[in-house]
């Protein structure tokens, strides 16, 4: 699970493009994941005790524990933080390899990309750390008798797959029509839930962030009268300089 | 995916001043007001209907007396969380706050506070999940200001009271299940009652044509010889105190929940004045609007200090009613004010219903009335700074 900016936030950048300026942002949780942890829970929820629980991991820093509580308080059993920065997807998905890969787990469901860097590079290279399989672009995800069966959007249509676990799920939006809002009894009670902090693995990122640069400021938009293609072309000549 | 365009204002980063819960508390109330007030208000408002449904899920959710402890329904939440609650809702609509406002402070309060254990165990659990509502009858229709002069009457009847009365400007009136009624007893001594619906006697009329708090039912309660079980009344409380108790915490919850309605107006007014041009430049632009906006932001800034502050002192259980009225009296002004200005900045667009500007102002004519008015805050104010009173001659 990514911590993320609100969808609202405004992007300002520090240090002369350098760096993010994260002073005043509100932080949720990536919306692909978000979905992710819905569908867990309702697959739990379907399950009559055959899913024992799920759990939330997170790459980050402590400031991005009350986005971890959120998904606590959402129904999530336990949480599990690793204790640094998150560099980049290489990164990411060697930590939390290294820290769930004697886990047990059956499935574990991430967002497609998460909304702030847009990489859509975690899941499959998770999978590869693994040594599973993983499937992507997932818009429903069943379990049937033991049976998992997931829908992919294909070009023109939708694959129907059957997958052994364990597996990757990498998700996209269908797999559930609205992420949960937590209740009050339900952010009281996610206090009480475990959250591990976990030492990050030695691991290298491959990435290095040399600058950000914000898009060029939409110019004002001109209104031509619909029958004066004259104005309209001296515009694009004289002043748009397309013509 | 898609989000709401609103962006909350936090000038001077006083979110530094939550807790983790109270933030994750916002943001669930915030999405259930994007997700399930914003789009049909302003229906339910031009159709003056209250969307009754809206309830359920508040309650589902822990809207109702957020304060009240576990063991009854509640979630045992402080007292920031409950303002936090109070704003989320009324950037959604003040009508949809009230309903929580009366429910939690105004019915659920006393019963906690008041109550016997019985009235406790037998009614919280049902109000706390929104499968009950209560209304609160203190205002009689020629007793606004001056609840104690009140002419509702109970009469000791051995085995049982007999209420007679009828009070004016209650909220969730025809659709309440209990009642928290407050009447004289045969010593003229002000005592407070549950009465239910379905006693013989109690009927609940509506109050129409309003052109404020359309999204919420408001009426009568009236009652003509109500026999009430002895077990019915408060045990702990008597006299004008008890309701004015109830009405702290109420005014508590309207100074947070004020800011939201005009965070919702600002947001709207500085959205519009960055896209609408006049004169080939945008009327954010001008000096005018600008003086407009930022005298807004510098006084939602002024009432979200103000009613933090108040949040801190209410959770130390040391505000006074003095300092409640003040933040109330403070903030609802603010909040009018704010959506008459951004109703100014979105021109004749202002008026329509594609934006939440007009229909927040019409609900915050009541709300700058009801719970004690404008007036009547100052004079507490003024009555706690000299020591004199002049509420009446």
């Amino acid at each position: 699970m990514s911590t993320v900016p609100d969808t609202t936030t405004k992007i300002r950048f520090a240090g002369d493009g350098t760096a993010f300026d994260v002073t005043g942002v509100q932080w949720i949780i990536n919306p692909w994941d978000e979905l992710s942890l819905t569908r867990a829970l309702q697959l739990k929820e379907e399950s009559n005790g055959a899913i024992e629980k799920v759990t939330v991991i997170s790459v980050g820093l402590k400031e991005t524990e009350p986005v971890i509580r959120k998904a606590l308080a959402i129904g999530a059993d336990e949480a599990i933080r690793i204790d640094t920065a998150p560099l980049d997807a290489y990164f990411v998905a060697k930590q939390i390899a290294g820290s769930i890969k004697d886990d047990g787990f059956d499935i574990v469901l991430c967002g497609i990309d998460s909304s702030d860097y847009n990489g859509s590079l975690v899941g499959g290279m998770l999978a590869e750390f693994l040594g599973i399989p993983s499937v992507s672009s997932i818009s429903a995800l069943n379990i049937e008798n033991g049976e998992v069966s997931v829908n992919r959007e294909i070009d023109g249509g939708k694959e129907v797959l059957s997958v052994e676990l364990p597996f990757v799920a990498i998700i996209q939006k269908g797999v559930a029509l609205e992420p949960r809002i937590p209740s009050m009894r339900g952010i009281m009670m996610a206090r009480k839930k475990p959250l591990n902090v976990k030492a990050p693995v030695e691991a290298d990122s491959l990435t290095e962030m040399i600058s950000f640069e914000q898009l060029p400021a939409k110019a004002a938009c001109k209104m031509v009268e619909e029958d004066n293609v004259k104005e309209l072309v001296d515009l694009l000549h004289s002043e748009a300089k397309v013509i | 995916m898609p989000g709401s365009v609103y962006t909350p204002t936090d000038y001077f980063q006083i979110d530094d001043l939550l807790t983790d819960d109270h933030k994750i508390i916002r943001s669930a109330i915030r999405d259930w007001v994007d997700r399930s007030v914003k789009p049909v208000i302003e229906q339910a408002c031009q159709e003056h209907k209250f969307p009754v449904y809206l309830l359920q899920e508040m309650g589902e959710l822990g809207m109702f007396g957020p304060f009240i402890p576990e063991k009854y329904g509640g979630a045992g939440l402080d007292q920031i969380s409950y303002g936090v609650i109070m704003t989320e809702l009324e950037r959604g609509d003040s009508g949809v706050r009230s309903a929580a406002s009366v429910q939690s402070s105004l019915v659920m309060y006393p019963i906690f506070s008041f109550g016997s254990e019985d009235q406790r165990m037998k009614y919280l659990p049902g109000l706390a999940s929104g499968k009950m509502i209560g209304a609160f009858g203190l205002t009689e229709p020629n007793h606004g200001s001056d609840p104690g002069s009140m002419i509702t009457r109970i009469k000791d009847m051995g085995d049982h009271y007999l209420l007679n009365g009828a009070k004016m400007w209650i909220t969730n009136s025809s659709i309440c299940d209990i009642a928290v009624v407050w009447a004289k007893d045969d010593e003229d001594i002000i005592r407070g009652l549950i009465v239910e619906r379905g006693m013989e006697g109690f009927t609940a009329p509506e109050t129409h044509n309003k052109w404020s708090l359309r999204a919420s039912v408001t009426g009568e309660l009236v009652f003509d010889n109500v026999k009430v079980p002895k077990e019915n009344i408060f045990p702990a409380i008597q006299g004008l105190k008890g309701p004015l108790m109830c009405l702290n915490s109420a005014r508590y919850g309207i100074a947070w929940g004020a800011i939201g309605a005009a965070m919702d107006c600002y947001d709207t007014a500085l959205r519009y004045a960055k896209e609408r041009s006049q004169f080939n430049k945008p009327i954010a632009a001008f000096q005018l609007t600008q003086k407009k906006l930022a005298e807004m932001v510098t006084e939602i800034t002024k009432a979200q200090l103000l009613a933090w502050r108040l949040g801190v002192l209410k959770n130390e259980d040391r505000a006074t009613p003095s300092q409640i009225s003040m933040a109330k009296r403070n903030n609802v002004n603010m909040a009018l004010e704010i959506a008459r200005e951004s109703r100014q900045i979105l021109g004749a667009m202002g008026i329509t219903g594609d934006f939440p500007i007009m229909r927040h102002m019409m609900n915050l004519e009541s709300v700058i009335t009801y719970e004690g008015t404008h007036d009547i805050h100052l004079l507490i104010t003024g009555h706690d700074i000299t020591g004199f009173e002049a509420f009446h001659q």
